[in-house]
């Protein structure tokens, strides 16, 4: 009863490898924009927290649309990107690690803002004064010690990634075998007659991504706890 | 030889203090609410002086007049913090190297081994600072500070959060530090019994200002005045 078609199978690992690429692309990102946004201030500070939450309020179709507008053939750094570099995002499963990057990092942020916060600046200081340059105090101190947090916030980035649905087929379409998604797929099979049971199948896969990623986050975070406690 | 001449004002707080010092341990003396702690972190480079200068063996570390202020990673000055600050996510032994690593100094076993030794913290090396008592924990503070061969070691009630049974088992480590390390130190305290036992000059610091300056023996006089 449990038997994946090839199609489904096609549809879960692009959308493990989707996900995979916007988590570790948007990781070294959502770092340095969470360590600005904890350990720093600027101009335009609240700003940038609002930019980055944005997609988490507005409507995915609205976010997928913006891509289109932006990274699209004719989108104005789409249009750069692909006469100079040679990069395209639209209708490519790249466009869907794009949207899925975009709609994944405040969830991604987050927990890697709160856990740097949690680093006692003191030892920061302690640091600084034993010689450690501020990159190799942030290396060296504040990076392994909010590191269990990182890597929640890479594990719930994840997830969102791996269920990522409105602004995804908005940007990219609905290509099988390209930007066809776990979610996309679902999306299709519910319309077709007969898609159900396939339908199903992809839902109890995905629910078991979503526990694996919550329960490993959990874990996680536990584990940053009895860090920062010094055990 | 240090030099400190530093104004600084944090808040309602006004610190001007200008004082010179040769000894092999500086004093600072005063009460809680002096300025002690604010002093000494101008001198680590953790804080900004408003005005004034602080000189090293006759190289400037602060003048706000020109403009200069070397940042702390570049000062060589070890400070010994009140709640020791170990690095949690190392073990002793790493905790005791970092110093030498981000100073990128050649390792130096018998440094390392003299240093354990004079505190006494070789069977803790695997240890994390967690699993560590408050004594211990400060006495590996003090090894961190020193393994980075520091050209001034500050010290920042290094025994005010340990119980009176610990005092007294840290001060002869101290003791032997002054006599044995050759590095110079400024010990900041307010208790008169602790300076009397380890500075060999004092500058009585009194409300962000230096009161008096001179060797052990103004102490007695001076704690009436502290009170």
């Amino acid at each position: 009863m449990f038997e994946l078609s090839p199609t489904e199978w096609t549809a879960i690992q692009l959308s493990l490898r989707v996900a995979t690429v916007a988590t570790l692309v948007a990781a070294p990102l959502g770092i340095a924009v969470a360590w600005l946004l904890a350990r720093r201030d600027f101009w335009g500070k609240s700003l940038l927290d609002a930019l980055i939450h944005l997609p988490l309020v507005l409507p995915p179709v609205v976010t997928g649309y913006l891509l289109l507008l932006t990274f699209g053939r004719r989108g104005l750094v789409g249009a750069w990107l692909a006469d100079h570099l040679g990069i395209v995002f639209a209708f490519r499963w790249t466009g869907a690690a794009l949207a899925c990057g975009v709609m994944s990092f405040p969830l991604l942020v987050r927990p890697i803002r709160l856990s740097i916060e949690a680093v006692d600046q003191r030892l920061e200081q302690a640091a600084g004064t034993l010689g450690a340059t501020p990159l190799r105090v942030f290396l060296t101190v504040t990076l392994p010690l909010a590191l269990p947090g990182v890597l929640a916030g890479m594990v719930l980035g994840f997830a969102k990634a791996i269920g990522e649905f409105g602004a995804t087929i908005t940007f990219v379409s609905n290509i099988p075998g390209e930007t066809q998604t776990i979610s996309s797929a679902i999306y299709s099979l519910i319309q077709t007659p007969d898609g159900d049971s396939a339908a199903l199948r992809l839902v109890v896969v995905s629910v078991v991504i979503a526990v694996a990623a919550l329960i490993g986050s959990e874990w996680f975070a536990r584990r940053a706890t009895k860090r920062l406690h010094g055990n | 030889m240090l030099r400190v001449d530093v104004a600084k004002q944090l808040g309602e707080f006004h610190i001007e203090a200008r004082f010179a010092s040769e000894g092999r341990v500086t004093g600072l003396f005063g009460a809680s609410g002096a300025g002690k702690t604010s002093l000494i972190n101008m001198i680590a480079g953790l804080l900004r002086p408003d005005r004034g200068t602080i000189a090293i063996n006759g190289e400037t570390l602060d003048d706000t007049a020109a403009g200069l202020h070397v940042p702390v990673h570049r000062r060589r000055i070890g400070y010994v913090f009140q709640d020791a600050r170990l690095f949690p996510h190392l073990d002793v032994r790493q905790n005791l190297d970092y110093g030498r690593r981000m100073n990128r100094l050649a390792d130096d076993a018998a440094a390392r081994a003299r240093i354990t030794d004079l505190l006494d913290i070789g069977h803790l090396l695997e240890r994390r600072p967690g699993h560590l008592s408050g004594g211990e924990r400060q006495r590996v503070a003090l090894g961190r500070a020193l393994l980075a061969q520091p050209r001034l070691l500050l010290l920042d009630e290094p025994l005010g959060s340990l119980d009176e049974q610990r005092r007294v088992e840290i001060l002869p480590y101290l003791e032997r530090l002054r006599d044995e390390a050759g590095i110079p130190m400024i010990y900041v305290s307010h208790d008169p019994d602790e300076m009397r036992q380890l500075a060999t000059d004092i500058v009585l610091l009194k409300r962000g200002r230096v009161a008096a300056f001179g060797g052990v023996e103004v102490l007695p006089a001076i704690a009436s005045l502290v009170r």
